[in-house]
């Protein structure tokens, strides 16, 4: 092995910067799933009848399911059985108080970050009305939002005060039945997010996971639903890039968005999950459904992420340009290391006249890390005129690492335009000796090329989580170099 | 006058093959060697084991850069010290604009010369200054590092990074390799224009024709692994007349500067 070979693999043999444990008295169902679990977690929720027979559909669906297997995944079968499909804190005064109560280590993961320092408390499952107003902010922005007549709340704040939208709307993109952790999502979701923007209402802030604490500290099976009517405009950021806790290994998450006639939304997400440690050993697994709707004419739907943690990613941000003139985007930044395996990408789903998509995929793979772009592009018979444009590109970091690509695209329509792109390239020893060669560390140089690589996707971003997921990044490629 | 770089007996080897075999040579401050020699003779070993490039094996002998032992240091080390390695092959790097590649190096070796760092609109105004020494037109600044670059424009920004990096001693590796003789006349006026007393340069080439350009003190004949003639600049000519071969079976001769 080459002297550059070694000092690739020292860059990569990193330890997860951000690993922690909070030590909170939990409150848990028992082990194991079956049809008293469904009805506990939601009669727990004070749940509407017609969602507790919606939960018990999705179980019902759920047991005649088999798990996948198509992913370019390897992994040990999921005893479903062993989980606790309820988990939430006891109380907020278990949580710690201050900042001062936090491992010092983890705030400093957050400085480098660049986390602002209420959102650090927040992060660290500090009970924040303790150091920062938080209830206040939320409310200040509330109210805000509430004076355009937007509703950002919790899942099961929305269904206790707007049963009626989530009625209307739940499972209207990703069925009960859709897929094996769809329905299991759909059977036992504990909580998560739900936004309605009105007709012709521009969300005037970005929304995100820092303005609802609660949230963070739900279950692995979070559920999201938004909506926009007629003409709003919302732009909405997931998750964070620090851990979050969690209970299980399993997360299987729903997101639908619905966006009516000349809608937009914007979906923004970083995710950086505990991606197990150096030997493969732990993590999460990731497993979930994204999807959305262009359900009226004009509309567009954006999907931005950056995915560096968990242990297995199993992801599919989709659209589904059912409005003419529709507009469906996907851009992905996701970088496996160590043995890190992601199998991601989108389905581009076109029957409305006129639709448009574009895919940019960015895979990083280093270490032992498995990278695969997955995607459809699907173009139906009504779908005059609609177009598609992919762009596929794989890095390689070191020489046991692996990029796939798979690429499927169905074409029905004769009028359609679809183009496909797809590059792979290799951080090679003679670019990091170039850069070395001109003062600049080999860490650098890595940090540079991949943050290079990855400029397209970021300028996606809202400004501040691009500056964020640029420094996630180098947090992640942090190493000894010698 | 003591020696900027003075190398001793050096031995190297690429994937367990000895390529130097014993290789003196000193530079003075401010003096251009230029090193000439038939393919597989070692001259491009020799830039590498000087740059601290990690698969050329250093097997014997040593190398003092201003008296200290340059073959501890890494790669980056020895570039912030004053080494520049302009290269026969620049590299591409996709996705890295050029602009950025050359703000980080010449920040990184600011740094550590402690200077202040440069600043964004410092160092447009200092960069765009530089490319015209060069007839670099600003556009590929914000291209990718050398993508898509011609042969004749990547070794211009190979001048280019070395206009704006000031080093003590530099090496062009082959930096007449591939370029007409208008794109020569540009890359060697740029070499020119860094030529002063404190800066040396060690030409290595193939042909005599660079050298019409770039004018050396001393030439040096390499073969096989080791220096086997050294001469003032007319012995260049001399190389372009007679080829290669009858320095090939010569005894090995005295290296170094003449006396």
């Amino acid at each position: 092995m080459s002297g550059s070979q070694t000092q690739i693999d020292q860059f990569l043999d990193r330890e997860y910067a951000a690993g922690f444990v909070t030590t909170v008295e939990m409150e848990a169902f028992p082990k194991g799933l079956n049809e008293d679990i469904v009805r506990m977690i939601s009669a727990k929720k004070n749940e509407p009848d017609f969602l507790l027979q919606w939960r018990l559909e999705a179980f019902r669906n759920w047991q005649q399911m088999v798990h996948p297997q198509w992913a370019q995944v390897v992994y040990p079968p999921i005893d479903f059985q062993d989980i606790y499909y309820y988990a939430a804190p006891k109380s907020k005064k278990d949580a710690p108080k201050s900042l001062a109560e936090v491992d010092p280590e983890l705030l400093k993961t957050y400085e480098k970050l660049g986390v602002p320092l209420h959102e650090r408390a927040a992060l660290a499952g500090v009970a924040v009305d303790a150091v920062f107003d938080s209830v206040s902010v939320a409310t200040t922005f509330k109210d805000k939002l509430a004076a355009h007549g937007i509703i950002f709340c919790s899942f099961s704040d929305a269904v206790r005060d707007h049963p009626e939208l989530v009625r209307q709307y739940l499972g209207t993109v990703v069925s009960q039945g859709d897929n094996f952790y769809a329905a299991l999502n759909s059977a036992v979701f504990s909580d998560g997010s739900f936004v309605y923007i009105p007709k012709g209402v521009k969300c005037p802030m970005e929304l995100s996971t820092y303005f609802r604490i609660n949230a963070q500290n739900t279950g692995q099976f979070e559920r999201t639903l938004i909506i926009a009517d007629e003409g709003a405009q919302v732009s909405y950021l997931e998750g964070c890039t620090a851990p979050k806790r969690d209970e299980n290994q399993l997360h299987a998450a729903v997101v639908e968005l619905v966006a009516l006639e000349g809608a937009h939304i914007k979906y923004s997400t970083v995710q950086n999950w505990y991606p197990g440690d150096k030997d493969g050993k732990g993590g999460i697994y990731n497993f979930v459904t994204k999807r959305g709707e262009c359900r009226g004419a004009r509309s567009r739907i954006s999907w931005t992420q950056v995915e560096t943690g968990s242990a297995i990613t199993w992801k599919y941000p989709s659209v589904i340009l059912k409005g003419d003139d529709s507009v469906g985007e996907f851009y992905s930044v996701a970088l496996t290391n160590n043995y890190q395996q992601a199998d991601t990408g989108t389905k581009m789903i076109h029957l409305g006249k006129n639709t448009r998509s574009t895919i940019l995929s960015k895979g990083i793979s280093a270490g032992r890390g498995q990278n695969a772009y997955r995607g459809l592009v699907k173009v139906l018979k009504g779908a005059k005129g609609a177009r598609n444009y992919t762009q596929c590109d794989s890095l390689l970091i070191g020489e046991r690492c692996g990029a796939h690509t798979f690429p499927y695209i169905e074409v029905k329509n004769p009028t359609a335009r679809v183009e496909h792109e797809a590059s792979t390239s290799r951080i090679g020893e003679d670019q990091l000796f170039y850069c070395q060669q001109r003062g600049i560390s080999a860490e650098d140089a890595v940090s540079m090329i991949v943050n290079g690589f990855c400029k397209e996707v970021f300028k996606e971003l809202p400004m501040e989580f691009a500056v964020e997921a640029q420094k996630l990044l180098g947090v992640s490629l942090e190493g000894s170099v010698g | 006058m003591s020696s900027l770089i003075s190398i001793r007996n050096l031995t190297a080897s690429v994937e367990g093959k000895e390529i130097l075999k014993g290789l003196n040579l000193d530079i003075g401050p401010g003096e251009i060697h230029a090193i000439m020699g038939p393919n597989g003779s070692g001259k491009s070993t020799l830039s590498n084991v000087l740059a601290g490039r990690e698969n050329y094996q250093v097997t014997g002998g040593e190398v003092l850069f201003e008296g200290r032992d340059l073959l501890a240091l890494a790669p980056e080390e020895r570039a912030r010290e004053g080494i520049f390695l302009a290269f026969q092959y620049p590299v591409e790097i996709p996705g890295v604009s050029n602009v950025y590649l050359l703000k980080a190096a010449v920040n990184a070796l600011r740094k550590h010369r402690g200077l202040p760092e440069l600043d964004a609109m410092d160092f447009l105004t200092l960069v765009k200054q530089k490319m015209k020494s060069v007839e670099m037109n600003p556009e590929f600044l914000h291209r990718s590092v050398n993508e898509g670059f011609s042969g004749g424009e990547k070794k211009r920004n190979e001048i280019l990074q070395m206009t704006l990096l000031e080093p003590k001693f530099a090496i062009l590796d082959e930096t007449d390799s591939g370029l007409d003789i208008d794109a020569l006349k540009i890359v060697a006026d740029g070499v020119n224009r860094l030529r002063n007393p404190e800066r040396s340069m060690l030409v290595i080439t193939h042909y005599q024709r660079l050298l019409d350009y770039i004018v050396p003190d001393y030439v040096h004949v390499l073969s096989g692994g080791r220096i086997v003639k050294s001469g003032g600049k007319e012995l260049a000519l001399e190389l372009e007349e007679r080829g290669y071969g009858w320095l090939e079976t010569q005894p090995r001769a005295a290296a170094g500067r003449p006396a």
